[in-house]
């Protein structure tokens, strides 16, 4: 890496290492906008972007969450099995027991809360790697779902599918899902309180050096804590959403879906080996994976596999940009 | 954050007698819980241990769980070699859906599928690609420094996806007796599968431990810098232990192909990755890297294996073995996480003095953390 062309490289990448991915992402998206709308007919319009939030505004909360983890520098791989043990809950709660819907929704957050608490502090108070730790809580939640039922149930309560159909009509005969406003409130929440609060200076701290924080008097352990009970929050609230999308519970819901929030906040910016990135960056991510999808379901010839292989492709470049230009995280 | 890397196995100070230097052996817990695991199946069924022969082949549980457990065992085998490098592997189950759908891919499309020669070549064929996964892989962590779980994540979601490309999203069946020897086969009386198996453990353990290979495959997980240092090529080191986790996964795929004589890319070795991981931390290696047991690593997978045909013969819903994993993920990391003995030790001691802590200075290191 000494050609001469790497060093005005990492000149401009020590001014803007943090905004670079940023930029890059921006750029793409645009990009892919730009490429959709030439090349398919009825792509060129807001409503096609609104559905991408439509689509993926459970994504987004579930990432939101997993880009608090990413920033101190761990990860959570147990998200996508929470949001199938939050479907598998509240539909089991509502169905059938009978419960209102009320009821059902603070207990399938209070479950997504305490289940990330108890990880962390498994993490913190036993120094165990949160990749294992985390992996555990992926089967235990994978198999309480399946413990609850192996069938999937469909919900047919009056008031959940009220709620499923009901459309927030925006000015010119757009429209979103109450999902989506929910998801942009926690992404606005998230923003404050990562950018704008002690609790959100301290995760950044962890992330950029463990030892230091400590050794500065930061609430290290408490802040580990919070942070995977915020991400456990976020995947049960995720899964409520895609609750009202699905209007079922299923075992087999969300499958990989970790994966894909980690990619979101990869490709969002965020350096996976912590202390570097932004929320707005994962929404962004997650706009691009949704519109990786629209764009092959416009094409119409391509399978979903597809998905998964330019997702990958995507990440690919993402972690290569990151080694590139986090020059001065590389002394590690 | 490792823990300090001791002399090795049986560096111990000889304070030690006989039964306690048996329970102190690191394949004496594993050993005993596979063992506890056999006995409670002896209890539920009560022809549990009969081995028949029928055919000419042995037939019966025990040879069930060699035969299913395999595959496990050649993805486990190759994980811990990436894990004693401090490293993870979590493409593997991706690469076993590739090589399974490329090697039947190529005996479907071909002229005699039952042709010894049309199997080599799907074998070359899948075994090839598996070498590239893991080269790309090897590539990513040793060359350009990327955390091997961010490296083998790319590949773990790209890889079903290519997958699905090669088998065109079906299920791709094959009828090739040859090719049925790999998964389903039977020669001398035992299933070729576990052979097969046997074989390669066998090379590996022979490889690692007879040679420096080992050795620098400890030293380069147990401190990268210090290896370098005395000159250990580690990149060169990282890279084939990427590449072996990879075509032992591929031989895998092969085996899970050839058994159900067809190829999915959605299904196939679907969470092998995690069953793997769970094979080689019962096993005792620990995830810090610096120390491998292969021996460990095979009760491991043999432990998963077992209490998977528990659950089914107890009747319980085959899904919710994934609760009991967890269980055993839990107890095994709490039991090798020198905080939590730490925890237990210093409990252990304000009721009755203990002369020698074992963890000692650890748990000094701890106080002070938490002070």
């Amino acid at each position: 890496m000494s050609t001469t062309l790497a060093k005005p490289l990492h000149r401009f990448s020590a001014r803007h290492a943090a905004r670079l991915p940023l930029m890059v992402t921006a750029t793409l998206l645009v990009a892919m906008f730009t490429v959709g709308s030439v090349q398919y007919e009825g792509f060129f319009s807001a409503q096609v972007l609104l559905n991408v939030l439509i689509d993926n505004g459970f994504l987004l909360v579930v990432a939101i969450g997993m880009t608090f983890v990413i920033l101190t520098g761990g990860i959570d791989l147990s998200v996508g099995s929470m949001v199938a043990l939050s479907t598998m809950l509240t539909a089991w709660l509502v169905e059938q027991n009978g419960l209102p819907l009320a009821v059902a929704v603070p207990v399938v957050l209070l479950v997504g809360a305490g289940g990330g608490a108890l990880m962390g502090w498994v993490i913190h108070a036993f120094e165990i790697q949160p990749f294992i730790v985390t992996l555990a809580g992926m089967f235990l939640a994978r198999g309480l779902c399946y413990m609850i039922s192996t069938e999937s149930i469909s919900i047919t309560d009056p008031t959940t599918t009220r709620i499923a159909q009901t459309r927030v009509l925006l000015p010119g005969g757009l429209f979103v899902s109450p999902a989506v406003v929910i998801a942009l409130v926690v992404l606005a929440l998230a923003f404050v309180v990562l950018h704008h609060t002690r609790f959100g200076r301290t995760v950044y701290a962890l992330g950029g050096n463990e030892s230091s924080a400590r050794l500065m008097g930061l609430p290290v352990g408490r802040t580990k804590v919070m942070v995977y009970a915020v991400s456990g929050l976020c995947s049960a609230l995720g899964g409520l959403l895609l609750t009202f999308y699905m209007l079922s519970g299923y075992a087999l819901h969300a499958v990989g879906m970790e994966l894909d929030a980690i990619a979101a906040a990869v490709i969002g910016g965020t350096l996976l080996t912590g202390g570097s990135g932004f929320v707005l960056g994962t929404a962004l991510g997650v706009t691009v994976l949704g519109l990786i999808q629209t764009i092959i379901s416009f094409q119409g010839t391509l399978s979903s596999w597809w998905t998964r292989i330019v997702i990958g492709g995507l990440l690919f470049v993402f972690i290569l940009l990151q080694r590139l230009f986090g020059g001065s995280r590389q002394a590690e | 954050m490792t823990p300090p890397h001791d002399t090795g196995a049986g560096g111990r100070p000889a304070r030690t007698r006989g039964a306690r230097r048996l329970t102190e052996h690191r394949l004496f817990w594993p050993a005993a819980v596979l063992a506890a695991l056999l006995l409670g199946n002896l209890a539920l069924t009560h022809d549990f241990f009969a081995v028949r022969v029928q055919n000419g082949h042995l037939y019966g549980s025990l040879i069930d769980i060699l035969q299913f457990g395999a595959p496990l065992i050649l993805v486990s085998v190759g994980m811990t070699l990436v894990i004693a490098t401090r490293g993870i592997d979590l493409s593997v189950g991706s690469t076993v859906a590739i090589a399974g759908a490329l090697a039947c891919e190529h005996i479907a499309t071909a002229k005699d599928p039952g042709s010894l020669s049309t199997v080599m070549a799907a074998i070359a064929v899948a075994l090839g690609v598996a070498a590239a996964i893991g080269l790309l892989n090897g590539l990513l962590v040793a060359r350009l420094g990327v955390q091997p779980i961010v490296a083998t994540l790319v590949l773990m979601v790209a890889g079903r996806g290519v997958a699905q490309l090669i088998t065109d999203g079906q299920i791709i069946s094959v009828s090739s007796s040859a090719y049925k020897m790999i998964g389903g086969g039977y020669w001398l009386t035992l299933p070729f599968a576990v052979l097969l198996a046997a074989a390669l453990v066998a090379v590996t353990s022979v490889v690692t431990r007879r040679t420096a290979l080992g050795m620098l495959i400890e030293s380069v997980g147990g401190n990268p810098v210090a290896s370098r240092l005395v000159g250990i090529r580690a990149s060169g080191l990282l890279v084939t232990v990427y590449i072996v986790s990879a075509v032992c996964a591929a031989v895998a795929g092969l085996m899970i192909s050839s058994n159900v004589s067809s190829a999915d890319g959605n299904n196939a070795g679907l969470w092998i990755e995690l069953d793997a991981i769970l094979a080689v931390v019962i096993g005792g290696t620990a995830l810090t890297g610096g120390r491998f047991s292969l021996g460990g690593t095979v009760l491991g997978a043999l432990i998963i294996q077992t209490l998977s045909t528990t659950i089914y013969t107890l009747g319980v819903p085959p899904e919710t073995t994934l609760v009991f994993k967890a269980l055993v993920v839990i107890v095994v990391c709490l039991v090798q996480s020198p905080a939590f003995r730490a925890r237990l030790s210093r409990r252990r001691r304000t009721a009755a003095p203990d002369p020698a802590p074992a963890a000692g200075d650890l748990t000094a290191r701890r106080q002070e953390v938490h002070s």
